[in-house]
């Protein structure tokens, strides 16, 4: 079985950003761009993320959706706002492969079964955002880690899973733009406890927290941000950044900081270095792994 | 007023699955594609693609509902290149056993099963398979003429799907994929109709090519001369 390895690009009005613990935004430029990079350098999966996810935002959403859809020919998924069958329907139509639910998802869980009733379980993910407490329980959290619920994160993964969800995304909060690594724990039980497949996402910093949390997590699929967009940065970002100016929080692109816990990589090489450890990934045409 | 030099391409819509990304793929290789459910629209285009994801039993009671069954298997007989991907594959086949016995299309004699899990590389196979996986040439049968014509052998595609078709014909089987336990038939020929197992328009450079094969075979695609 390959290992997906899916780019996550968190989208705010026409913008890429990226936060910590989904908070603290940045813009770093187009997800267009982004989105075309990536799909060059062999993602085998796309996932656009609305955080804000105001209504006011929502057609400009549609039309990157659209957009990305006819240049890009890999699974894209998009979440972040979607509330009811009408917008999951108006998401597809956009050109997306997939959606993520979340907060409406739990507020109303028989919305992944209408949902998948209607658009089949392989169309529908559902996106647990979780934090772990003291106890070492973990709390699910809805509106983009704003949102206590109450929900044991493990019990909703259950859940989800019997009621039709074709994967479940796991976010840790806690990890989510720190570059510190996966929560394993979080992971690796949400893992073993569900037979759909796994998607692992938050604290990717190394190709190495990647291995970890496939092999250790049991992770089916993982989940990278900051690593390969500030390794696109470092690439080109005098490019990158003209033209943006005029937007946003442009505070980090300016500083040209770097995160030392991030190394930022690309997928080429992410898979390479999988490859040397004895997992399975898709090679795009022409290339070849030399373990 | 002219109609468009470009390929007409009709992608069958009876409510399952997206076909958006399917569009934008014929339209990527320069085929002109609508969706449609009527019998008239199928008909009257180049080709016909029919996709899909869902249920099988479901899948075929809207075929039904929309008096497509005996068109599509007009389609496959008259001549002109049809393509089933993922779900529109299995459909093609004689019967199904995807909860209960259903009858298929039939354009295809053989049935469709449930892939087993297991393990794969030491990992859970899970069912469904959701991912990238290779598709392998049939014995000595080269890909030469076929839609795969171009891609590379073992070339990884995306693969959303829980079931497997079983041609009664090995001599259709064009590409085979392994999972779990199972080699199953990922793609398959018959005359005019090829079907797949895999998203094509979800697969890449690779995939694409499918997508040009097909736009490369249809006559409308003939006088576009592109002067310098």
């Amino acid at each position: 079985m390959t290992i997906r390895m899916i780019a996550r690009l968190d989208i705010k009005g026409p913008n890429l950003v990226k936060g910590i613990h989904l908070e603290g935004l940045r813009v770093l430029g187009t997800p267009e761009q982004f989105a075309k990079a990536y799909y060059e350098q062999g993602a085998d999966e796309l996932l656009y993320m609305d955080v804000v996810a105001s209504l006011y935002g929502r057609n400009s959403l549609l039309d990157i959706v659209a957009r990305t859809s006819r240049e890009i020919f890999i699974p894209l998924t998009v979440g972040g706002g979607l509330r009811t069958l009408e917008d999951i329907q108006q998401a597809l139509r956009a050109g997306a492969d997939k959606v993520a639910l979340n907060t409406a998802a739990i507020r109303n869980p028989t919305l992944v079964q209408d949902a998948t009733t209607r658009f089949g379980s392989s169309t529908i993910v559902v996106s647990i955002e979780a934090i772990r407490k003291p106890d070492g329980h973990y709390e699910a959290y809805t509106d983009n880690g704003r949102e206590p619920t109450g929900v044991d994160a493990f019990a909703w993964a259950r859940q989800a899973a019997e009621l039709g969800a074709g994967e479940l995304l796991i976010t840790s909060i806690d990890r989510e733009g720190t570059g510190e690594g996966f929560d394993l724990e979080l992971t690796r039980r949400i893992a073993e406890a569900v037979p759909i497949p796994v998607i692992a996402c938050g604290g990717a910093g190394t190709a190495q927290h990647v291995a970890d949390v496939i092999v250790h997590g049991k992770a089916d699929a993982v989940c990278m941000a900051s690593l390969l967009h500030y390794h696109l940065i470092k690439q080109d970002g005098k490019k990158r950044r003209a033209g943006l100016e005029a937007e946003g929080n442009l505070e980090y692109l300016k500083s040209r900081r770097g995160f030392s816990k991030i190394q930022g990589t690309s997928f080429p090489a992410i898979k390479a270095f999988l490859g040397t450890q004895g997992m399975i990934c898709r090679q795009p045409a022409g290339e070849t792994v030399h373990a | 007023m002219r109609r468009s030099s470009r390929p007409q391409v009709a992608i069958v819509d009876y409510g399952m699955g997206n076909l958006f990304s399917v569009k934008h793929a014929c339209a990527y290789a320069g085929m002109e594609a609508s969706t449609t459910s009527t019998a008239q629209e199928l008909l009257a285009a180049d080709a016909v693609i029919l996709p899909g994801v869902g249920a099988f039993g479901d899948a075929m009671a809207m075929l039904a509902r929309r008096d497509l069954v005996s068109v599509l298997r007009d389609i496959a007989a008259s001549g002109k290149p049809l393509l089933g991907i993922c779900l529109g594959l299995q459909l093609l086949m004689r019967e199904s056993s995807e909860f209960g016995r259903h009858d298929g299309l039939g354009i295809i004699d053989g049935d469709v099963v449930r892939l087993e899990g297991g393990r794969d590389h030491g990992r859970a196979a899970k069912v469904p398979q959701v991912g990238w996986n290779r598709i392998h040439r049939r014995g000595a049968q080269a890909w030469t003429g076929s839609l795969l014509d171009g891609v590379p052998e073992d070339a990884y595609m995306y693969f959303v799907h829980s079931f497997y078709v079983r041609p009664v014909d090995p001599g259709l089987v064009v590409a085979t994929t392994r999972y779990g336990p199972a080699e199953f038939c990922s793609g398959l020929r018959q005359g005019n109709v090829c079907a797949v197992q895999f998203h094509p328009e979800r697969s890449g450079p690779d995939g694409l090519t499918i997508y040009r094969n097909l736009a490369a075979r249809l006559p409308a695609s003939m006088p576009e001369v592109q002067h310098a």
